[in-house]
């Protein structure tokens, strides 16, 4: 990433003037109104914001995991908005990866097999320097042959990042991550999210209810009611949280 | 509670229907197999009703040899035409009528070819005039010796119409005769014959002379009543004026008594039917365990919550079992509605078929609408009680906890399985080697049935292994891989899937295994025994084999090359008043010389016309030895006495008994049925043949065939038996098939978080489908081959217990085994389509949004 690299190239995910609306008539919800938001390569964003503000919503378009109702979408200089089917699994194969808050893992397969699985799928190999790093910094070799019924809930949440990493995908979205998770197990999937932006320029947008979790991140940006409004660069847990209540007082008036 | 279950019935309607599916295709088999054999009985009761319904009383000779259903027809001596001036004597009698009718008339025709029949009678009769229930349709009434009339649906089967000359072969000429056809004649209702009968009419004495033999004779006498006088009073009038010798029925008993006849049939054919239908509910029993288990299984966090929240382990078992009762109420509804359609068709097909069988109306009997409902609902809810009692053991805390559905070990499945295969062996091997006494066949039948279920018990831990080996030729590709673990995830699930496929696949295996290996053995021994270049016989389409002139025996025997000759009769007889299967050899000598025949005493090389043989078998249980003398009463004439004069080592080929050459004369059919050539040594099967055919030329229903062709035309008839074996087990393994969507789909089902998880990582569509596919074919491979492997196991079994029956080789149907796995592998790949397709439907998002 050298200066002569303009500021477009350093996007990884881009939203513009995204909308979403779900169902029609009476029961229309606006889940996403004009949302516009750029995530740089190699950076960890966070989007935070209280439940139903849109977050998921947010996420899944930005994956292409769901249609826009209005407004584009893009992941490094592909347009998501448009694509079919076949365009959008080949995107998210080759250039997203997942974490979700749970269900991340296959069942009938080891860890080593499901962090080898959206490889396999593609049908290219891992890079096995890159590999071994995942590994270690995961901390999972002496669990690789473990199916995920014999994982803890942190094992388990850290075996679906090393999926999403080493595949190196353009930008990992994690949906989550670690709602479901002790605040031990999370701070250790969060400490490794981070670890791979400082250390191997991995580009992680993940979103979260949680101000300690936004508080790994480099930048948060804020969600009110499907629309961005604020956002707090190198934050910490108490500027997030400082930030979430001033949001939380309006909405309440809006209510 | 209620409530409770039909919400979530409700709520997996499609789940439902494909295992309810199961059930309404066995029920609609049970009914189908009533309502056809009713609709055909009582279409048979209305066919004999018409034909005696001017017939007051009737008057024919005893049959000379008693025989039962299973024996064959009963041959009734023809009358002499002084009884019939005798009971015109009778008081009473308004009418006598002399009536000629006896199967055997055999009308060639346009093509060339005798028109066959596959069981109705082939009438030669005596044209008696217009009638109520039969009237001319075109042309006239026979009134010279060389013109017939015909009905109308042997007209249209010869193709033949009035003005045609056509040639009829019947029982005492042996040639052909060509005829004037000059009427054709129907029923009444606008019926082209009664009962699917091919009728020819001649004058009364062409009908004595060529169907009955002689002149002067008929086969019974027909009366009717003077207005006032009851049937009963002047049947027993009449009776007593003929004298003993003579059955006098009414008219109400004749039509009783034929029917009955046909009845005993179809009330086998039925029990036939339903033995399909008990495989087929077999099948679609496991379908329904399955279906449960699963839904159970998914479930269970729902069953927890309502454990919870204080619903008892009894409430659960309730509610899973009313769930059952809902399924199997409408599927039986929907099988039995099923059913009465599948049964008339196929009696309108059968009466189609039978040349013009009038149905009579569709009836749906008792036994349809209880064996449905008995059926669909027992089934159904004797399958769901193993997962009904599961679903009670779930703790109440499953609700608050993920749902890890441990595997549960297969020790116990094992262990009960292993028990179960034990008991059901042992009762087949009891059955087997006839050590079950009168119980044999339901040994038998409890022993496969056992055995079947014992290894569907064993099933699961047989899968995990195999599965794996059948797999692991797809695992090169990711989504075959995890098709492959897929089909291992859920030992129990893939079992019983596989396990319905494995009845029905086995059952044709055993089938196939033991008719292949009875063929083979007797082709096998027909080839040693039997010394003979050149065979003439024909095909036997209806009850009455085809026969030819005895004359063409000794023409035959004159042409040069033909160094011995042999015609072979046979009829049922009493032999010391029990009913036995007699032959006669035209020629003695060939029973050594061409049958490979071997004395065990006396001289079997002559035969006096007072002396008989035995076979050593029969000897030994008639108690019989040489000088024995036996007495026989044939189909005609009086009994007589013989002298045992030699004893022949039985085999499977020979005759119990051999009669001297005159006795001929009184079977049944007095013609030869089969006739052998042995060529001198040098002479060329070539050369004779077409001389031999000449000699055929007139009698279209026989050919002459060298001995392989012969060999294999006789055991042929095996083949048609397989086939339609095999037709209605098809049946089983289509519920087997739907058994497998079923599996596929509901496992979709329940792995759609799975599933979009896969997607969202980048699987494509069409590799999703692939994987699908492939733990469907995994599946069904493996059902085919437990099928394959146990039928064969059934089927070695049966031929090593027949072995003493002259089964002795067993033959392994190597290529229909190949055959079973690669159309398992077909049926995999379309039992995968829907759920395959659905698979790679999934909204990827709503499936992980999926809660
Ligand atoms: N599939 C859907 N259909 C209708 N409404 C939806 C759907 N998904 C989300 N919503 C609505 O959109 C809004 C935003 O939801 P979401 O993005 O899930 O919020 P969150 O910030 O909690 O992740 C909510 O009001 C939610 O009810
Ligand atoms: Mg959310």
């Amino acid at each position: 990433m050298t200066a002569t690299v303009g500021r477009e190239a350093q996007v990884a995910a881009r939203a513009n003037d995204v909308w979403k609306v779900y169902g029609s008539g009476e029961a229309q919800v606006m889940a996403l109104r004009g949302v516009s938001a750029e995530f740089e390569r190699g950076r960890f964003t966070a989007i935070m914001g209280p439940s139903g503000s849109g977050k998921s919503t947010l996420m899944h378009c930005l994956a292409g995991l769901d249609s826009v109702t209005r407004g584009t979408v893009m992941i490094g200089d592909t347009t998501v908005t448009g694509l079919g089917d076949a365009g959008l699994t080949r995107l998210r194969r080759d250039k997203v990866g997942f974490i979700f808050q749970q269900f991340n893992l296959l069942p009938t397969l080891t860890a080593q097999e499901n962090i080898l699985l959206p490889m396999s799928i593609a049908g290219r190999k891992p890079d096995p320097a890159w590999y071994d790093t995942v590994i270690d910094t995961v901390g999972l070799r002496d669990r690789l042959g473990h199916r995920p019924a014999q994982l803890s809930g942190g094992q388990q949440q850290r075996v679906a990042c090393a999926r999403a990493l080493v595949a190196r995908p353009e930008v990992i979205f994690a949906d989550e991550p670690t709602g479901n998770l002790d605040s031990r197990s999370g701070a250790e999937v969060l400490n490794f999210l981070r670890n791979s932006v400082r250390e191997h320029g991995q580009t992680i947008v993940m979103v979260t209810h949680d101000p300690t979790a936004a508080a790994y991140a480099d930048r948060v940006v804020f969600l009110a009611d499907g629309q961005i409004v604020s956002e707090l660069i190198e934050p910490t847990a108490e500027t997030v949280l400082d930030t979430m209540k001033k949001l939380d007082t309006p909405v309440e008036v809006a209510r | 509670m209620f409530r409770a279950t039909w919400k979530s019935l409700l709520a997996r309607k499609v789940r439902l229907v494909l295992s309810g599916l199961a059930v309404v295709l066995g029920v609609m088999f049970v009914s189908g197999a009533f309502v056809l054999t009713d609709t055909l009985g009582r279409s048979f009761d209305q066919v004999f009703a018409d034909a005696y319904e001017g017939v007051d009383v009737n008057v024919n000779a005893t049959p000379k040899v008693a025989l039962d259903e299973l024996e064959g027809e009963p041959v009734s001596p023809p009358v002499p035409a002084a009884l019939l001036e005798r009971v015109r004597t009778v008081a009473g009698v308004a009418e006598a009528t002399g009536i000629i009718a006896a199967d055997g008339a055999l009308m060639i025709g346009s093509n060339g070819k005798v028109v066959t029949s596959f069981g109705p009678p082939q009438l030669g009769e005596n044209w008696l005039g217009e009638s109520d229930l039969l009237t001319l349709r075109e042309g006239r009434e026979p009134r010279a010796d060389d013109e017939i009339v015909i009905n109308a649906a042997l007209a249209q089967a010869a193709g033949v119409k009035v003005g045609d000359r056509v040639g009829v072969q019947t029982p005492f000429k042996s040639k052909k005769e060509d005829f004037h056809l000059v009427g054709i004649f129907g029923f009444s209702g606008g019926r082209d014959s009664l009962g699917g009968a091919n009728e020819i009419a001649f004058t009364t004495p062409v009908a004595q002379r060529l169907m009955l033999g002689e002149p002067d004779v008929f086969t019974n006498i027909s009366v009717q009543a003077v207005d006032g006088v009851g049937e009963e009073k002047l049947r027993d009038d009449i009776a007593a004026a003929v004298g003993d010798g003579y059955q006098v029925r009414t008219g109400e008993q004749m039509s009783a008594d034929a029917a009955a006849g046909l009845k005993e049939g179809l009330s086998f054919f039925n029990k036939i039917l339903l033995g399909f239908a008990a495989v087929a509910l077999l099948v679609g029993t496991f379908l329904i365990l399955n279906t449960f288990s699963i839904i159970v299984a998914q479930r269970t966090r729902e069953l927890a919550l309502m454990r919870a929240i204080g619903a008892s382990g009894r409430q659960i078992i309730g509610s899973v079992v009313l769930e059952a009762i809902a399924v199997g109420l409408i599927a039986s509804v929907l099988g039995l509605a099923a059913g009465i359609g599948v049964g008339a068709l196929l009696a309108y097909l059968f009466g189609e078929l039978a040349g013009g069988l009038a149905l009579a109306g569709l009836g749906v009997p008792a036994a349809a609408v209880i064996g449905a409902f008995g059926v669909g609902l027992v089934i159904t809810v004797v399958a769901a009680l193993l997962p009904a009692l599961r679903a009670a053991r779930i703790p109440p805390i499953a609700a608050m906890q993920d749902v890890a559905t441990p595997d549960r070990p297969l020790t116990k499945v094992t262990v009960s399985g292993g028990i179960v295969t034990a008991i059901g062996a042992t009762l087949l091997f009891l059955g087997l080697s006839g050590n079950a006494g009168d119980l044999t066949l339901q040994t038998i039948l409890g022993g496969v049935f056992l055995a079947f279920i014992g290894m569907a018990l064993l099933t699961p831990l047989i899968s995990r292994p195999v599965v794996g080996l059948l797999g692991a030729v797809f695992a090169w590709s990711v989504p075959g891989k995890l098709g492959r673990l897929n089909s291992g995830r859920n030992p129990r699930r893939t079992a019983i899937t596989a396990a319905a496929l494995m009845v029905g696949i086995a059952l044709v295996t055993g089938v196939t295994v033991i008719l292949d290996s009875a063929k083979s053995s007797i082709s096998a021994l027909a080839e040693d025994q039997i010394n003979a270049e050149l065979v003439i016989s024909g095909v036997q389409s209806g009850p009455r084999p085809p026969s030819f002139d005895p004359a063409v025996l000794e023409q035959a025997a004159a042409i040069p090359g033909v160094q011995l000759v042999d015609g072979e009769y046979g009829d049922m007889a009493e032999v010391d008043g029990k009913a036995t299967w007699v032959a006669v050899s035209s020629n003695v000598a060939a029973l050594e010389r061409i049958f490979s025949a071997k004395a065990t005493a006396g001289d079997i090389s002559r035969l006096g016309p007072d002396q008989m043989l035995f076979s050593s078998d029969t000897a030994k249980s008639r108690n019989v030895s040489v000088g024995s003398r036996v007495t026989v009463q044939l189909s005609r004439g009086e009994a007589r006495t013989y002298t045992v004069s030699g004893i022949y080592q039985s085999t499977e080929l020979t005759s119990p008994v051999v009669l001297p050459p005159q006795a001929a004369r009184d079977f049944a059919i007095p013609q030869p049925i089969q006739g052998f050539l042995q060529l001198a040594p040098g002479a060329r099967v070539e050369d004779v043949r077409p001389q031999v055919e000449t000699l055929l030329a007139d009698n279209p229903q026989v050919s002459v065939a060298d001995r392989a062709a012969f060999i294999k035309q006789q055991t042929s008839q095996l083949d048609g038996l397989l086939q339609m074996i095999q037709i209605l087990l098809a049946l089983a393994i289509v519920i087997a098939v739907l058994g497998i969507i079923n599996t596929l789909a509901l496992s979709v089902l329940e792995r759609t978080r799975e599933l979009g998880l896969l997607r969202a990582i980048g699987l494509r569509r069409a590799q999703t489908m692939r994987m699908i596919t492939v733990e469907a074919v995994v599946i069904s491979v493996f059902g085919a081959l437990l099928g394959v492997a146990v039928g064969t196991g059934l089927g070695a079994a049966v031929v090593e217990a027949l072995k003493d029956e002259g089964i002795t080789d067993l033959v392994l149907p190597w290529g229909q085994m190949g055959l079973f796995l690669g159309l398992a592998a077909i049926i995999g790949v379309v039992a995968a389509v829907l759920p395959a397709i659905r698979a790679a439907r999934i909204n990827v998002l709503g499936a992980i949004a999926h809660d």
